[in-house]
């Protein structure tokens, strides 16, 4: 199915969505990565507040590169998720909900989408210049000393996604792999 | 004894950093293509139509193809009657990587140590293979690489009597393991033999082969094509969504080894697999 979504990610529409449903995200959303992820996940254990509000945030594993003169941001396709699987529920538990990445995550990470209602979309690895596209304004809010891999916020337009696990945990890689092996061409 | 400026090596290695970065090898352009006219997955077309269209917007505009601008790996073949002067040649390389990284506005992704972290700032240093052949010329290939695909690499050390099978079923184990996190479609690069060490060093090395180039020992070629054959019958597919191409190709490089063992690596690439050569 094809969504248009505009943010930010109630759970009611995080529960909406389904594996292998085509979005197209409009809104703010976050940039972390690893080092800003550890640096969330260690505020939250001292009981400190995140940088911006995490309730029904979206979250962009991303570190873009710099800005040429003229440009919003550089080239900024997604990292690998799995790195922040030690990091994403708790996230959630203080209410983010959504996460774009790629890659396979964690059992313990799907149990926290189910509890929370969480979606994992996936935006394509590797085209980071045509997803720069999408966005259309790019400002830091923290940890500049992490350099790319600081806290930035972005206002997306119609960034385009894919469902890859849903608040059900069901699994794109799972099912789109099944789904091809069983009709493919002999 | 054919004198070289260390200043040369600087200006060529910042060249191709910049290049590596925004315009995807012909051959890597190619075997993408080939891999599109014949994907029969509904989802896996639509994301090579993307690929493809991403490394154009990359070339035209001169921005990075992949935010991941790598390591620098650097290949320097430093012919024996050649006299560098003017500067110490590893510094020599880690200053086009500085320059290079900084104009293009490439990402600085390194740590200046491995547990303790903390962004070096430049993406120094390079990583610099050295080797001395014959001539009075310098080879340098830039390849930089990500490490979403480098982490799903992998080493054994076999036992001489695991035979053939043996690597086949590790190199498909290995891709498997790997699946969507890579960036599907993958380049594999494998190397088999040497020690430990040389084993890693031939699997890197067989990804700054052309895709579309072949192992000169007919019985590695024809290994190429039956393991780049069965890896896309697993159906990961592009991205891992499903679909025929799981890989866009797949290099072997070998050397003799000891009588005790038969060490394999597998270094992992992705579809925006660059490398970049020029000869001073």
């Amino acid at each position: 199915m094809e969504r248009h979504i505009t943010l930010p990610l109630t759970e009611e529409m995080a529960r909406s969505l389904h594996a292998g449903d085509t979005v197209y995200l409009t809104g703010e959303i976050y940039t972390s990565r690893d080092a800003g992820h550890k640096r969330m996940c260690e505020s939250l254990a001292r009981g400190e507040k995140l940088p911006f509000d995490p309730m029904n945030a979206t979250i962009y594993y991303v570190g873009p590169t710099p800005a040429k003169p003229g440009q919003v941001i550089g080239s900024a396709g997604p990292t690998t998720s799995g790195r922040m699987d030690a990091y994403a529920p708790a996230l959630m538990a203080v209410g983010a909900r959504g996460m774009i990445g790629k890659g396979a995550r964690l059992p313990e990470v799907v149990e926290a989408m189910k509890k929370y209602g969480g979606v994992y979309f996936g935006a394509i690895g590797g085209a980071g210049a045509l997803l720069a596209k999408c966005i259309k304004h790019c400002e830091l809010i923290a940890y500049e000393d992490l350099q790319s891999e600081a806290l930035r916020r972005l206002y997306v337009e119609d960034m385009p996604l894919t469902v890859i696990i849903d608040s059900e945990g069901r699994n794109l890689y799972e099912e789109g792999r099944a789904e091809y092996l069983k009709n493919r061409k002999k | 004894m054919r004198e070289i400026k260390a200043s040369d090596i600087t200006d060529v290695i910042e060249r191709l950093c910049i290049e590596a970065n925004q315009v995807l090898p012909e051959d890597v352009k190619k075997a993408i293509g080939k891999c599109r006219s014949c994907e029969d997955g509904e989802i896996a077309c639509q994301i090579l139509d993307n690929i493809i269209e991403n490394y154009k917007i990359a070339e035209d505009e001169q921005v990075p193809i992949c935010q991941d601008t790598g390591m620098a790996c650097v290949f320097l073949e430093i012919g024996q009657d050649v006299h560098i002067s003017g500067g110490d040649l590893t510094e020599a390389v880690n200053e086009g990587v500085r320059r290079g990284y900084e104009k293009g506005y490439l990402r600085k992704s390194v740590v200046k140590d491995p547990v303790r972290r903390g962004n070096t700032g430049d993406n120094t240093p390079a990583m610099i293979y050295t080797e001395i052949v014959p001539g009075k010329e310098i080879r340098i290939t830039v390849g930089p690489k990500g490490f979403g695909s480098e982490n799903m690499s992998a080493i054994r050390m076999f036992k001489p009597s695991a035979g053939l099978q043996g690597i086949k079923d590790f190199i498909l184990e290995t891709v498997e393991a790997a699946g969507p996190n890579p960036c599907p479609p993958m380049v594999v690069g494998v190397g088999i033999g040497g020690t430990f060490d040389k084993a890693a060093l031939l699997a890197k090395k067989a990804l700054m082969r052309p895709v579309d180039s072949e192992n000169p020992d007919p019985f590695y070629a024809d290994l190429e094509k039956e393991m780049l054959e069965k890896i896309n019958e697993l159906g990961i597919g592009p991205q891992g969504f499903g679909g025929r191409t799981t890989a866009i190709g797949l290099n072997i490089e070998t050397m003799p080894t000891h009588i005790a063992g038969m060490p394999c690596a597998i270094n992992i690439s992705c579809h925006v697999t660059r490398h970049k050569t020029e000869v001073i």
